[in-house]
């Protein structure tokens, strides 16, 4: 992108991308730590952590928001800029959240240790999807940072598959439910990580779908797949 | 909600009106010349009716010219010629035989600097419909009247109408000329830079006054305030060396531009 005759409006345009790479960095990192505290039966320590974390990722988000009024306010953006600006805020309200997911996720992990029946269900099938989780955010935030349209659509696309393991994940639970009643409570907890989990692929897909409004000028948060895809073929 | 028959909203496509506007002044294949250097180079653009056209683009882009063009003011110039048609109603306003008083009472041009004639208030505006109208006095106080109200003078001016045009402010010199432009009762207005003499409470009062006049005449604007031309106008044209860049609804310009050039320019990567 070609600089700004005003250097300070790019160092303050710079400022804000850098702060939301950070932001979601830090969400990265905190969601990490909950799959750990999801895949073993340790980790006491990284709860604080992690609620620690979404602290400052409330902080971050409240930062950026301010700096976008303030450049709302004093540089009157237009174009590329305004829907960069504008979808920046929404982003940051993206990542905000699932901050707040991964927080629940971790939570609810540590209420269901010590359950041996549904230790290996936790253990494997919910960690997978949270690692699928995991991958889309990765990829909805290089796309956010290169501005690429093709892995937003990429992303927006996986939101299916995470959809996809949330119904199995149910089902199984379901299952074990009606053949032991005493599973109702820890089943219950993994119901809700389960849609934590659903909810930060939403959440990825809400950010991916951002990239392509930044980058396309159109509003993709309604459209089918296929439309996404021909939207983003298009030069 | 169904979602197959959920379209993919532009953002930029919103139309500024439900249906095609009709042109009110056609540009074709226009070419101009100051001496030997070409200021225009194949312009062709709609001026919609009804509409406020606006012309941006850097210092020495061809903006000013253009709309010089349009009530062919260059003409009072040697040296300065246009080639090519704009038709106004039908009517190529450049073709030899044009009788260029007419014309320039159809499409009135109001300045840069508020250029008040040393005479009373009254007198600024009865001067230029005595050229073309011979008015009753008690039609001429009606006349003045009327042009000032459009003007958003009115209530400003009438417990003054003797005094002279000089001793007003700034921008009531200048919504005192837009009075004298409309005064005549023109179909287009020119405005160069309108307001860029202007303190921001003027500024935003002939703003206002532009957005009011729309709904009667045809508007053509040329600034150098990007926002000014995003909030005033229904159409925008960016211009760069002579040649015009893009043109667009104004809405489709200033949130997704097609060309990348014009987007530098907004934006203010320019240069």
């Amino acid at each position: 992108m070609t600089e700004h005759t005003h250097k300070q409006f790019d160092a303050e345009m710079e400022a804000i991308r850098s702060g939301v790479m950070a932001m979601g960095g830090l969400v990265e990192t905190q969601l990490a730590k909950a799959i750990a505290i999801l895949g073993t039966d340790e980790g006491e320590g990284t709860i604080d952590e992690i609620g620690a974390d979404e602290l400052s990722i409330n902080q971050m988000q409240m930062t950026i928001d301010q700096q976008c009024s303030q450049i709302i306010a004093k540089r009157q953006p237009a174009a590329i800029d305004l829907r960069m600006i504008l979808t920046i805020t929404k982003i940051v309200n993206d990542l905000e959240r699932i901050g707040d997911e991964v927080k629940k996720i971790a939570y609810k992990a540590a209420q269901t240790r010590g359950n041996d029946r549904l230790t290996r269900m936790r253990e494997f099938d919910v960690v997978r999807a949270a690692e699928h989780a995991q991958v889309m955010l990765q990829m909805t935030l290089d796309a956010f940072a290169r501005l690429d349209v093709t892995a937003a659509a990429e992303v927006i696309d996986r939101d299916e598959d995470i959809d996809a393991a949330f119904q199995a994940i149910m089902r199984q639970l379901i299952s074990y439910m009606m053949e032991d009643p005493r599973t109702i409570t820890p089943a219950l907890e993994i119901v809700f990580i389960a849609k934590s989990i659903e909810r930060i692929g939403d959440h990825a897909k809400n950010v991916a779908e951002a990239v392509v409004q930044v980058v396309k000028g159109k509003d993709v948060r309604h459209a089918t797949a296929e439309q996404i895809r021909a939207e983003v073929a298009e030069e | 909600m169904n979602l197959e028959a959920t379209a993919i909203r532009t953002e930029a496509s919103a139309p500024a009106a439900d249906a095609p506007i009709p042109p009110k002044m056609s540009i074709r294949d226009l070419d101009f010349f100051y001496g030997k250097f070409q200021g225009l180079k194949d312009i062709n653009l709609d001026v919609a009716e009804r509409r406020v056209t606006a012309f941006i683009g850097p210092s020495g882009c061809g903006k000013s010219t253009l709309l010089r063009t349009l009530n062919r003011m260059y003409s009072l110039y040697p040296g300065q010629r246009a080639v090519g048609e704009i038709m106004l109603d039908g009517e190529n306003i450049l073709a030899p035989g044009v009788d260029i008083n007419m014309l320039r009472a159809k499409v009135g041009m109001v300045f840069q600097k508020p250029t008040p004639f040393p005479m009373s208030i009254y007198d600024n505006i009865a001067f230029g419909v005595s050229l073309y109208e011979s008015l009753s006095a008690r039609a001429m106080d009606e006349r003045v009247e009327w042009a000032l109200t459009k003007a958003a003078m009115w209530e400003e001016a009438k417990d003054k109408l003797k005094q002279s045009g000089m001793a007003l402010s700034g921008g009531q010199q200048q919504r005192l000329c837009i009075a004298r432009a409309v005064a005549v009762k023109p179909e287009v207005l020119l405005l160069d830079e309108p307001t860029s003499a202007l303190d921001p409470i003027s500024t935003a009062k002939i703003e206002e006054l532009i957005t009011e006049l729309k709904e009667e005449y045809t508007i053509a604007i040329v600034t150098h305030n990007m926002q000014q031309a995003a909030r005033v106008s229904d159409f925008t044209a960016y211009m760069y060396l002579g040649e015009l860049i893009e043109f667009g609804e104004t809405d489709q310009i200033f949130l997704k531009p097609r060309k990348k050039d014009t987007e530098d320019y907004i934006t203010g990567r320019f240069g």
